[in-house]
């Protein structure tokens, strides 16, 4: 099915996200749709999926034009859409999942379970993926939760396929498959739009690449155009993520973590007996495809994690089973990957999230637990200025910034107490190009001071301009720890959980 | 859709001072107003139409509607003129001092429902429910009453060491729903409420035996009485009964509102209650918060149990709560949970307590006064349904009540996550959840 | 993230239900067992007007309780082994303790006089009927995502419409029908302010049951106390007596001699089991308790659908105001829901969320409230106002320790808004 759309606005209040954008998707394409986080993809897909209502424009199937007021009409349709976050119910069937919404029946409106199963073993059996119908989708791999909903909107005949950012969680071995289904789906005729923001993904898969930036169609390119091109046009000027930063002798071992293994709440093992160091003046990157166990590691060394075994040692002491608070105060400064979720008190003013993690005494809290406001205002415009935070006053409510200024404020937070140690986790996801140079200074800056640094970051390029070192994790283990200056291809390997 | 949220929130910065007149036209205040004139128009529109002659002269509306206003007019009349009576001045009274005591009845009956309205609105600033406050005072009430006969000290001190133990007794009882809402992650709505009967079976036994009531004749559960030691004095001498309780809930007011807005203590409290993940990264410890907040709001209920029993009910019995740990709730959510705004909210319902037995003998009965309860607080909870009646500028914050619906941005990014990308962390998928 | 299972076998062991299982199998072997005099207890399975008369059974209670202690302390002790393995305690073994620990409670508190099996099983029905009811609506409710705290409202309601309207018309059918619509209004405008404008479910529902208890009080003193016989006066529906099966020994008077509205409970709760877990709609319902943008995505109207399954919940809660008055007593009463509305609240998360399980739950209450009149007739020593605590004390530990968070629909609560 060929799919047109023609001169597509969507405002949010006075925010463009869509500015009258077009774009012709042909009949049995794979059609890469690039962007930075935040270009509009997402909501340019979402106004084809029914789910927002276009200000402006036409869709066109076929030459025909259509409109939705929902979902359910787009899949009509004939378009399906696998969402960056899944939208399937943990709690039910593969099965279940999949005819949700189509439900086959038998008289009187009873499920017709085995009409269910069959439906999904010959839809898996067509395209070549093995899925049990009967399995609760909460117990399966996030790559297989990616083909049950490629599965669901197959049942449902989809003839254009949106897949919105579908390589984010997975390994690079999952992502070689799914193009490899990809492929397939477009050999059977099968339209797909593919929106991402990884320039080599675009060049191995796509056919026809069409450009965003800022809500607009900044162009339309070939898969042969050069990465630098692709990365020009996306970003809108040469992008320059190599750091100034140089070389530094690392001094002695500050942070020390010997065999730890840690536990979630439903005692499921989420870290596997992981052992490392950082020395001072170094900066260790985690790599890995999200879900491996980072998340679970940065948690325990800042004291949030369920059950603990094994051993972190801070300068020596011991802090494997120290509280938060105890952690903090030692000086560990901690930037949590999800700001809107851990990072910051979207309710309160940018000038309380600044003590958030100082609410105990000097200099925020006076006598009889009493807050020196007048302290924290201005230790809050002094930061402001400092940290160059985009906001009309210290009492602006951080939930109303941007997510960069947003990222500014947790970073300025946690850079203006007194450090011994960073720990950084995704410290730029989400977050503009200009705040992402200003924030990758600031840690080098850190680490120049001769403190230990240590980040996680899904994204390579990060990993290779910020570390000093990089530990690559794969299913809660450390797979390997190699210098900075590893070749992509070694490190995609090691995330695939690969070592000769 | 991670990217246009961001771009959302970027709009909102744009919005500056440039709608100040929109933003008085739509405040609160105006909101609350009319939400309690409303509340007042439906239960007079109640009053009327089940009064005896106003429906005699229905059937007959067309031939006679003169009939039909004068009757209605004349309950309304009865309606209001019992209020003012009740409520705030009885001009029919003998002396001066009769005539000004419908007002200090009024003060009387807000003071439990102010202190036990402070308490439950510390709770939804902490982003819980605490519907455990009839459980709270029943027990702060045991304490009080315990201490208040079975110690004998010296003139002032009893009052004093009563008074503390009515403040504990309330505040353990709290705790331990916090306790158990921290350790096991339960529900503190089931809690609290589990809770209320628990401590409503213990009282009652504790008021059949020696504990509370020793040398009792009968069955009846009833407390023995407190020591003319442990009372709380009146306020304005022998005339009124107002008594030095409401002295106590004014102070509790301060201190409410230092504790939220000036201590670091209320700080920890509203980020929690705003953001628990955040607070917990930054080093709060969440659970020793919950725990912390619920015997703090004990604390406020207990001034309320204190002002029950050792000020207005000399003998009291399991009803001692009166239905203030519920009306407290309703208390709490008019005012917002301020401390500013529950005072006036307990002041508001205060006073139509204290018209209970004036509107008796006007022949309205008093229960339509907890249906105009009712009725305000379902109107002020729903501020787009007063701006529809009322064709109101649109406001910015759209939730009047700040109560546990505040951390919304907080829980919507939350579920959001779960949804997406963790579902996986949801892997102890029960049995019954998918049956086949 | 969850990692492969293999890692299983590293994870800490959980203590939690055996140690439980194992107190309880203590207190049976102690208290119900050699801590009662060594005398008999007569159990009696059928009245003497009955169609087919049991014999009496005497037994020693001391012994009785040395038995049921003794397989107790087994099932304990297999729940250790499954434990110590890290397997799944299985449900039998509490369901064993379970009846071995009502049993010997009885039996305990008995010895020396007869135990009436039959009072005690249809007393534990009648008083777990209301319950049952608002748990299903309770239920209904949080399988599709709404929190249903209005539930001691809606039956509130219910009773007052079924009697008012019921002594007017003079028909308990209208009075049946009425209960359902004054149940399914409440409900409504608890759908309306939570769904269509996400006000929090929690407070619209404690202010509804504030609003409820208003309204019924106010016209129960104004309307009714002043002409009851012709306002509040609808009568009971008669006791059905089953041919046949109502003849069968102890289940008979039990489940088959009844009021319509037990009938219709027992009717409802394999019902709504069936729609939630087998139909094509009960698949629709919980996708939206759990993932509602999901269920938005294949094109579900999310809202409209909450709406009216919220609608349909109050309807049935309606249903259990009616039990309350024209399946019952007859006449209403101020705040004669008494906290049932709360309990129901309390046995869906007992049960899970499960119809079938909750009125198990359900007559967990029933019992107690039975076992608390009947306990002070036997004359046990233990205080009746400290008996009428132990539902609520088993309701609390069951929210805390048996139940975690987990198997809560995950958006229950949570106000789904479209963009």
């Amino acid at each position: 099915m060929k799919l047109e759309l023609r001169d597509i606005t969507k405002r949010f209040g006075s925010l463009v996200a869509n500015d009258s954008i077009n774009l012709t998707v042909e009949s049995g394409q794979i059609h890469a749709l690039l962007g930075e986080n935040g270009a509009g993809k997402s909501t340019l897909m979402n106004v084809l999926f029914g789910l927002y209502t276009p200000e402006e424009g036409q869709i066109l199937l076929d030459d025909e034009e259509v409109t939705f007021s929902g979902p359910g009409e787009a899949m009509a349709a004939g378009i399906g859409m696998v969402h960056q976050h899944f939208m399937l119910v943990p709690v039910f069937t593969v099965a279940e999942n999949v005819i949700l919404g189509h439900e086959p029946t038998k008289a009187g409106g009873v499920l017709d379970l085995g009409a269910a199963r069959k439906l999904v073993r010959d839809l898996g059996q067509k395209f070549g993926f093995d899925i049990d119908p009967d399995a609760l989708v909460a117990d399966l791999p996030v790559g297989v939760q990616q083909r049950v909903e490629i599965i669901k909107a197959l049942s449902r005949n989809a003839k254009i396929l949106v897949l919105d950012e579908p390589t984010a969680v997975l390994t690079p071995q999952e992502t070689d498959e799914l193009m490899e289904i990809m492929r397939e789906l477009a050999k059977s005729g099968t339209s797909i739009v593919f929106i991402t923001h990884k320039l080599r993904e675009v060049k191995a898969v796509a056919d026809t690449i069409t450009i965003i930036r800022h809500g607009k169609v900044v162009g339309e390119a070939s898969p042969d155009a050069s990465t630098h091109e692709l990365a020009t046009m996306m970003v809108g000027h040469d992008i320059q993520l190599i750091v100034d930063k140089a070389d530094r002798e690392p001094g002695e071992v500050a942070l020390e973590v010997d065999n730890l293994t840690v536990f979630d709440v439903n005692n499921q093992k989420v870290l596997d007996d992981v052992s490392f160091d950082v020395r001072n003046g170094e900066i260790l990157a985690i790599a890995g495809v999200q879900g491996n166990g980072q998340t679970e590691l940065v948690e325990a060394l800042v004291g949030l994690a369920n059950k603990v075994k094994g051993e972190i040692k801070l300068y020596g002491e011991p802090i494997q089973s120290a509280s938060v608070k105890k952690i903090l105060d030692a000086g560990v400064g901690y930037i949590p990957e999800d700001r809107k979720i851990d990072g910051l008190v979207g309710d309160f003013s940018i000038a309380e999230n600044l003590m958030l993690d100082r609410s105990n005494g000097k200099p925020f809290v006076g006598g009889f637990f009493t807050i020196d406001t007048k302290f924290r205002d201005q230790f809050a415009r002094e930061r402001i200025e400092e940290f160059d935070i985009r906001t009309q006053s210290e009492k602006t409510l951080a939930g109303r910034l941007s997510g960069g200024n947003q990222q500014k404020v947790v970073v300025a937070r946690e850079l203006s107490r007194d450090l011994k140690l960073l720990l950084a986790s995704q410290p730029t996801r989400g977050v503009d190009v200009g705040s992402i140079e200003f924030i990758h200074e600031r840690i080098v800056a850190v680490r120049d001071a001769g403190l230990p640094v240590v980040i996680v970051s899904t994204e390579l390029d990060e990993v290779l301009a910020l570390a000093d070192r990089i530990a690559v994790m794969y299913k809660g283990r450390i797979v390997d720890i190699v210098p900075g200056k590893t070749e992509r291809a070694k490190l995609g390997q090691l995330m695939a959980g690969v070592q000769e | 859709m991670s990217d246009t949220k961001e771009k959302k929130d970027m709009t909102q910065v744009k919005l500056s001072g440039r709608d100040i007149l929109q933003d008085i036209l739509s405040s609160s205040i105006l909101r609350i107003v009319i939400a309690i004139l409303l509340a007042f128009v439906f239960g007079l529109l109640l009053v009327i139409f089940t009064n005896a002659r106003v429906l005699e002269s229905l059937p007959n509306f067309f031939g006679n509607p003169g009939e039909f206003f004068a009757a209605a007019s004349s309950s309304i009349g009865a309606f209001f003129e019992a209020f003012f009576k009740g409520a705030i001045f009885n001009p029919n009274g003998k002396t001066v001092e009769a005539q000004f005591r419908p007002l200090t009845e009024s003060l009387r009956f807000a003071g439990p429902l102010i202190a036990a309205g402070l308490g439950v609105a510390l709770t939804f600033r902490v982003g819980m429910f605490n519907i455990g406050a009839m459980g709270q005072i029943l027990f702060g009430s045991a304490f009080a009453a315990y201490a208040s006969f079975q110690f004998h000290l010296p003139v002032g001190v009893h009052l004093v060491v009563a008074v503390i133990f009515g403040l504990i007794g309330a505040s353990i009882w709290s705790a331990i729903a916090g306790w158990l809402k921290a350790q096991t992650g339960a529900h503190e709505v089931i809690v609290t409420i589990m809770m209320n009967y628990i401590a409503l079976n213990l009282v009652t036994y504790a008021m059949r035996t020696d504990i509370l009531n020793p040398g009792a004749t009968s069955t009846t559960p009833q407390a023995h009485a407190p020591d003319p030691n442990a009372v709380l004095p009146l306020l304005l001498g022998p005339g009124f009964k107002i008594h030095w309780g409401f002295i106590l809930v004014l102070a509790s007011v301060a201190v409410y509102w230092w504790l939220m807005e000036k201590s670091s203590i209320g700080f920890k409290f509203r980020a929690v209650g705003f953001n628990p993940d955040a607070a917990k990264t930054a080093g709060i410890n969440v659970k020793r918060i919950y725990v912390l907040s619920m015997a703090f709001s004990g604390l406020f209920v207990g001034i309320a149990a204190v002002n029950q029993t050792l000020g207005d009910s000399l003998r009291i019995t399991p009803g001692i709560d009166g239905g203030i740990g519920f009306e407290a709730i309703t208390v709490a959510l008019l005012g917002g949970s301020n401390a500013i705004g529950v005072l006036l909210a307990g002041l508001l319902f205060g006073a139509m307590k204290a018209t209970g037995p004036a509107m008796q003998s006007a022949g309205v009965s008093p229960d339509i006064l907890s249906v105009v309860q009712g009725l305000i607080i379902l109107f002020v909870a729903a501020p787009p349904l007063i701006k529809a009646m009322f064709r109101l500028p649109n406001q910015r914050s759209t939730i009047a009540i700040d109560a546990p619906t505040t951390n919304k941005s907080h829980k919507k990014a939350k579920a959001l996550k779960e949804a997406g990308v963790d579902s996986a962390t949801k892997a102890e998928a029960t049995e019954e959840g998918s049956e086949k | 993230m969850t990692l492969e299972r293999q890692f299983d076998a590293a994870a800490p062991i959980q203590w939690k239900m055996p140690i439980i299982l194992s107190v309880a199998a203590l207190v049976i072997l102690g208290f119900f067992g050699f801590g009662v005099d060594s005398n008999d207890v007569v159990f009696r399975w059928s009245n003497d007007t009955d169609a087919i008369v049991l014999a009496n059974t005497a037994i020693n209670a001391q012994l009785l309780g040395i038995v049921l202690g003794a397989i107790s302390v087994l099932a304990a002790a297999a729940s250790i082994w499954f434990a110590a393995r890290r397997k799944q305690v299985p449900w039998y073994l509490s369901l064993i303790v379970g009846f071995s620990f009502i049993v010997g409670l009885i039996s305990s508190v008995g010895v020396g006089t007869n135990v009436n099996v039959v009072f005690i099983l249809s007393s534990t029905v009648a008083l777990s009927t209301v319950i049952v009811f608002g748990s299903l609506a309770g239920i209904i409710g949080e399988r599709v995502g709404v929190v249903n705290i209005a539930i001691e409202g809606q039956l509130l309601m219910g009773a007052f419409v079924a009697a008012f309207l019921g002594t007017i018309t003079g028909s308990l059918w209208v009075a049946l029908i009425a209960a359902t619509l004054g149940g399914a209004l409440v409900s409504m405008v608890l759908a309306v302010f939570s769904i269509k404008y996400l006000v929090d479910q929690i407070i619209v529902g404690v202010v509804l049951n504030v609003l409820v208890s208003g309204i019924t009080a106010f016209f129960f003193s104004t309307v009714m106390s002043k002409n009851g016989v012709g306002t509040n006066f609808p009568g009971t529906f008669p006791i059905i007596s089953i041919p046949f099966l109502s003849d069968i020994p102890v289940i008979g008077p039990v489940l088959f001699s009844q009021r319509l509205t037990t009938y219709l409970m027992f009717i409802l709760v394999p019902l709504v089991w069936f729609v939630l877990f087998k139909t094509k709609l009960g698949l629709r319902l919980r996708s939206m308790g759990e993932h509602p943008l999901a269920a938005d995505t294949v094109g579900l109207n999310v809202n409209r659908t909450r709406f009216w399954a919220v609608t349909l919940a109050g309807l049935i809660a309606g249903l259990g105001g009616a039990a309350l008055t024209v399946g019952s007593v007859g006449s209403f009463v101020k705040e004669m829901s008494a906290g049932q509305g709360f309990i129901a609240l309390a046995v869906v998360i007992l049960g899970r969320w499960h119809p079938i399980y909750a009125a198990a739950a359900a007559l967990l209450f029933g019992f107690a409230g039975t076992f608390r009149i009947w306990a002070v007739q036997a004359g046990a020593e233990i205080p009746s106002d400290l008996i009428q605590t132990t539902p609520y004390l088993v309701t609390l530990l069951a929210v805390t320790i048996l139940v975690g968070k987990s198997v809560a629909p995950a958006s229950v609560g949570k106000a789904y808004e479209k963009q």
